[in-house]
């Protein structure tokens, strides 16, 4: 395969980033402004798959799994599971946004504004190829340097759990 | 045109307006939904966001060291499972929530117990 496309003169990596940030922002736009939750849902499921790929083109394989383990896998299915759990036939489909939709619409393009002007007006420090982030440097990394995050992180994941399962259960001893 | 796109993929710039306008996204969702499960999807939306700038700037700055792009990847590992605890934690009072008002919708939470 060539290294670059013929007609459009640029590289495979670039058409592949331009597709993905594409499928990338439309599914985020349909995540917030999509009226039915369950199809918001979906969209978020391919939002994140679309993340794993740009990960993918960034050099970080690693992240890209763990991507699609952590949110495709057990979040989106979580959010599922809750949205079916909450779904109400009964609310009224036309009142999906507050009444401050407006001025928060507002509010966050001058948001993206600000952030791409102050992305694109900053000198960022020596740029260089994309750099591969290699698993074992990962895992040296994460068992060397970032040791103490790594246990938080596991207590902190524990107590999610605990605090989950007692905050979801049913009270029973108050119904008897 | 076309000229600009080329090596965008290597453009760090590119992935972190990318990351802006994720981010905006789901800062305007988590304001304007009222469905409480809609706000948290839209906050593993700027979660996401916050990644993906992690993940750029360690692929593309200070890369005379390969531990250093390693360390962005670790970061946000660390990331991805603080967002999997906030989302069962948060979903889970959603749950709880729901099964006291009967309703999801976020504006109707005007107290926490009746």
């Amino acid at each position: 395969m060539a290294d670059t496309i013929p007609l459009l003169g640029f590289g495979w990596n670039d058409l592949l980033f331009l597709v993905f940030a594409a499928i990338m922002v439309v599914t985020a736009l349909a995540v917030v402004l999509q009226r039915d939750i369950i199809r918001a849902g979906g969209a978020m499921i391919i939002c994140f798959a679309a993340l794993a790929g740009l990960y993918v083109i960034a050099g970080s394989p690693v992240i890209a799994a763990a991507q699609v383990l952590v949110y495709i896998g057990a979040i989106s299915v979580l959010v599922l599971f809750a949205i079916m759990l909450t779904q109400v036939k009964s609310a009224p489909r036309a009142l999906v946004f507050q009444t401050q939709a407006v001025p928060a619409a507002v509010a966050t393009v001058v948001l993206a504004l600000l952030i791409g002007v102050t992305v694109v007006a900053t000198d960022w420090p020596k740029q260089v190829a994309t750099q591969v982030a290699a698993a074992k440097d990962m895992a040296v990394t994460l068992f060397n340097d970032y040791t103490l995050p790594f246990e938080v992180v596991s207590v902190l994941l524990l107590a999610a759990v605990v605090g989950g399962v007692f905050l979801a259960k049913r009270e029973r001893a108050e119904a008897e | 045109m076309l000229s600009a796109l080329n090596l965008i993929s290597q453009n760090l710039n590119a992935y972190l307006v990318l990351s802006g306008i994720l981010f905006s996204i789901g800062a305007f969702g988590f304001l304007a939904r009222r469905n409480a499960i809609s706000m948290l999807m839209s906050i593993e939306l700027m979660l996401n966001a916050v990644n993906l700038a992690f993940i750029a700037f360690g692929a593309f700055l200070y890369s005379s060291n390969a531990r250093h792009a390693a360390e962005a990847s670790v970061i946000a590992l660390i990331v991805m499972a603080a967002a999997a605890a906030e989302a069962t934690v948060g979903l889970a009072i959603v749950i709880a929530i729901y099964r006291n008002r009967k309703t999801p919708l976020v504006d109707e939470y005007d107290a926490m117990r009746q």
